[in-house]
């Protein structure tokens, strides 16, 4: 004890250790989460331009001046890419994975806290990559953030395929390297520094899905690395990996051979794994929140391990299901058909487990509880549309059109934001010692939910009506004019659910400064997180290691005294 | 005397975390032994990724040679795959500098282990090691290194002495980008086995010094398995 003791210790005190070169992975984890708060809003803003550009192709903005065609395109490239690296990569995991994953399995930091200090640092530094190509000469790519060969593997294809495209691929591989060290770290330390008595069946799911996130992006990234440095290759040194012999402007490029499908698999394969790692952390949160706010254990913790390692494993086998128009064989796209589906199982089992969950629970309807329910809608939402994609038969017409741009939305764009939300709004109190405003945070609920809803449900429609995407503009074609009052309708709901999000926003810093105190444990809430001081100290535990007694989900359990039994209780009666 | 654990202790159960802290002696000194078992933990893990890079370069490697592309004069599909006329004699050298210097790195751990493993034998009243003048198999190893490194380097400047350069042709390109890839991520071995070098100079205790060498020893062989992989590839599958 007091050896253990002696070893607690205070932590760095100059501004610059203690704030920005900070190897505490709780600062950490604020840096990633602020990071993505700014990678948000620019997303939004740009998401904001596109909308209006849509419904007023020959508007002249103030500030921005005309919309061009190739500088929507710019747009919707900038738009995806911000929002799937530097927002749903970002925050879920690198923030709070990294503020709460330590604190959940009983370890006073990560495994390699230097690392864990480089890998946000290199994250920044991809961040201002990525913004830098708005500012260069030709501006920003307009490949879209899939960055097809051969629109992106030339440098005379378009503006912004020159230095933008550079910059793009560069800010792209950059964050490749970060992610990569943040999931080494992830993996050792849910392997290696779990306390005493914390097994693997006695992580909360959130640590699990952290775990199989890392797992995913460790296998994922170096893909993608590959697929970047063969498109640098190609753009500047004159290889031919995706680019075979094609003529532009009526000149013939030097390129001869190469292959545009090979960026496509390449891509993909990281692509999807990347899509289960921007959504696994929020079901983990929401799993957890569920669970706490029913006063109930989850319903069926060992299928919701085994579901969420099915997802992960089932999520490398199915990128074909993005090239389903790519003239693949049908018997490939047969084969990725049938696995597609298949990830709807370990899903299915996931939303009814869910579900399982709050029934006939005492339910407390705080907002971080509205937010976990409103994830589950938005995920079965979003979630349905996926199996209509994965017919091949289906994608043909539906390829493209703003069908799949719902799809991806409501699922992406919602669902793991609702999780953001929910992991801020249950977790603010542990990190800055206050309570966010419980009635603004209903607004901004109920507006963001409706608005959400309002802006991607009518693209199933729109898409079964044909309406393509990444199309500048549609207002002219006759095909298309009796869809206009709806996409009028989808902008002006953006508008009011972008507005809202300034409520989230001023609610957020107002209640860091001014919010009601809060308790060490103000959702009577059983991980070891709740354990801890608020806001923790630097080793997570006052120097006392946790010993573990029970699993997380010690709720309502029949003869204990409350009607949550903490996991490090040494007391109280458990099954596990 | 009580001989600090090796880390090859561990089992199925749940390892507490003893970390920094208390180690199996009690006194508030460091637990070497969960940190080196962390710090291959952490190897282990990396190898994945770079696994994976390759993988997916092979994948690209071997669907690209059966790729037929158009040929514009006759208006057909053919095979255009023309095999690179690779320095074999260079690159046999070049693996057995690596091979030789795998075995050197393979001595510098074993010796820093033995080293590490009588850490507190000069504690003991009365009792001297002497000055261990023990042979610097971590330089030979950094010497070995960059002289594979200059081999590369020759057969590069060969291959393109025989009309091959990185654009030349598919084949081409793929040879240079899986050989520059492996020897990047050789020179980032390199940079962590010279630390470990001069951290010796710095008189850090050497049981940290050990687990540094331990694992970057380990991520060599990593490198020379993966060179032999490579230079398999580019050499029979062609």
């Amino acid at each position: 004890m007091v050896a253990q003791e002696a070893h607690a210790h205070q932590g760095p005190q100059g501004f610059i250790r203690k704030y920005i070169f900070s190897l505490d992975h709780k600062v950490i984890g604020l840096q990633y989460y602020f990071l993505a708060l700014v990678a948000v809003f620019v997303g939004m803003f740009l998401s904001l331009l596109m909308r209006f550009h849509m419904i007023w192709p020959t508007a002249v903005l103030p500030l921005v001046g005309e919309i061009k065609p190739e500088t929507y395109l710019q747009l919707l490239t900038m738009h995806g890419t911000i929002m799937v690296f530097f927002v749903l990569t970002t925050a879920p995991q690198g923030g709070f994975g990294n503020y709460f994953l330590p604190i959940q399995i009983g370890a006073p930091d990560m495994a390699f806290p230097v690392l864990n200090m480089l890998s946000f640092w290199t994250t920044f530094v991809a961040f201002i990559v990525i913004l830098a190509a708005f500012f260069v000469t030709g501006g920003a790519p307009l490949h879209g953030w899939t960055g097809y060969a051969p629109l992106s593997a030339l440098t005379n294809s378009g503006p912004g395929e020159q230095l933008g495209a550079d910059l793009w691929i560069t800010s792209i591989a950059i964050f490749c390297v970060a992610s990569l060290m943040g999931a080494l770290n992830f993996i050792t330390t849910t392997l290696d520094m779990r306390a005493k008595g914390m097994t693997m069946m006695r992580m909360p799911l959130t640590v699990w899905s952290w775990f199989v996130t890392a797992i995913l992006g460790l296998l994922a990234f170096g893909v993608l690395l590959s697929a970047g440095i063969l498109l640098l290759l190609d753009r500047n040194l004159g290889t031919s990996f995706y680019v075979p012999l094609v003529v532009v402007n009526g000149q013939i490029m030097g390129h001869k051979g190469g292959s545009p499908l090979l960026w496509q698999h390449l891509f993909w394969f990281f692509g999807h794994p990347e899509v289960y790692i921007a959504i696994l952390p929020g079901m983990g949160v929401a799993s957890q929140l569920l669970s706490t706010f029913s006063r109930k254990p989850i319903f069926g913790y060992r299928a919701m391990v085994y579901a969420i390692m099915g997802i992960g494993f089932l999520g490398f086998m199915v990128w074909g299901h993005h090239m389903f128009m790519s003239g693949m064989s049908p018997y490939t796209a047969f084969s990725f058909s049938i696995m597609t589906m298949a990830i709807g199982v370990p899903s299915a089992i996931k939303t009814f487990n869910w579900l399982g969950t709050i029934y006939h629970g005492k339910v407390r309807f705080q907002t971080p509880m509205l937010y976990a329910i409103g994830f589950v809608s938005l995920f079965v939402s979003g979630g349905l549309s996926g199996p209509f994609l994965a017919q091949p038969v289906l994608d043909i017409p539906l390829h493209d059109t703003a069908f799949v741009v719902g799809h991806f939305h409501l699922i992406m764009g919602v669902a793991a934001i609702f999780g953001m939300f929910a992991g801020t709004y249950y977790w603010f109190p542990k990190m800055f010692g206050r309570m966010m405003n419980e009635t603004w945070g209903r607004v901004h609920f109920v507006i963001t939910l409706i608005g959400t809803y309002c802006i991607f449900m009518p693209m199933h429609y729109l898409g079964m009506a044909a309406q393509p995407r990444r199309y500048s503009q549609f207002t002219e074609l006759a095909y298309l004019q009796h869809l206009l009052p709806l996409n009028r309708f989808i902008t002006i709901a953006a508008i009011i659910t972008i507005g809202a999000q300034f409520i989230f926003l001023i609610n957020l810093f107002w209640s860091m400064f001014k919010g009601p105190k809060a308790s060490d444990n103000p959702w009577e809430a059983t991980t070891l997180e709740w354990t801890t001081a608020t806001p923790p100290p630097h080793d997570n535990f006052g120097g006392v290691t946790p010993v573990v007694y029970h699993g997380p989900y010690e709720y309502s359990v029949p003869g204990a005294a409350k009607d949550y039994i903490m996991q490090t209780d040494p007391a109280g009666v458990t099954a596990h | 005397m009580k001989v600090p654990q090796t880390g090859k202790g561990g089992g199925t159960r749940p390892p507490a975390y003893r970390g920094g802290g208390d180690g199996g002696d009690g006194d508030g000194s460091p637990d070497y032994g969960a940190r080196l078992r962390r710090a291959r933990l952490g190897l282990a893990v990396l190898t994945a990724p770079i696994i994976m890079l390759f993988v997916s370069l092979t994948s690209a490697y071997v669907v690209r040679q059966g790729l037929p592309t158009l040929d514009e004069s006759t208006n057909t599909y053919v095979r255009d795959w023309i095999p690179v006329n690779l320095p074999i004699a260079l690159l046999l050298v070049n693996t057995l500098l690596l091979l030789v210097s795998s075995i050197t790195a393979e001595l510098a751990r074993r010796q820093i282990t033995r080293q590490a493993a009588l850490a507190s034998v000069p504690a003991i009243p009365g009792v001297s090691l002497g000055r261990e003048r023990g042979f610097p198999w971590l330089m030979v190893t950094v010497v070995l290194g960059a002289g594979f490194l200059t081999g590369q380097w020759m057969a590069w400047r060969e291959l393109a002495a025989r009309g091959f350069y990185l654009a030349t042709s598919a084949s081409s390109s793929f040879v240079y980008l899986l050989t520059a890839t492996h020897a990047i991520h050789l020179i980032g071995g390199m940079l962590v086995l010279l630390y470990a070098a001069t951290v010796s100079l710095l008189k850090k205790p050497v049981e940290s010094r050990r687990i540094v060498v331990d694992v970057t020893a380990w991520y060599w062989h990593f490198m020379l398995l993966l060179w032999i992989y490579i230079f398999g590839l580019v050499w029979f599958i062609k």
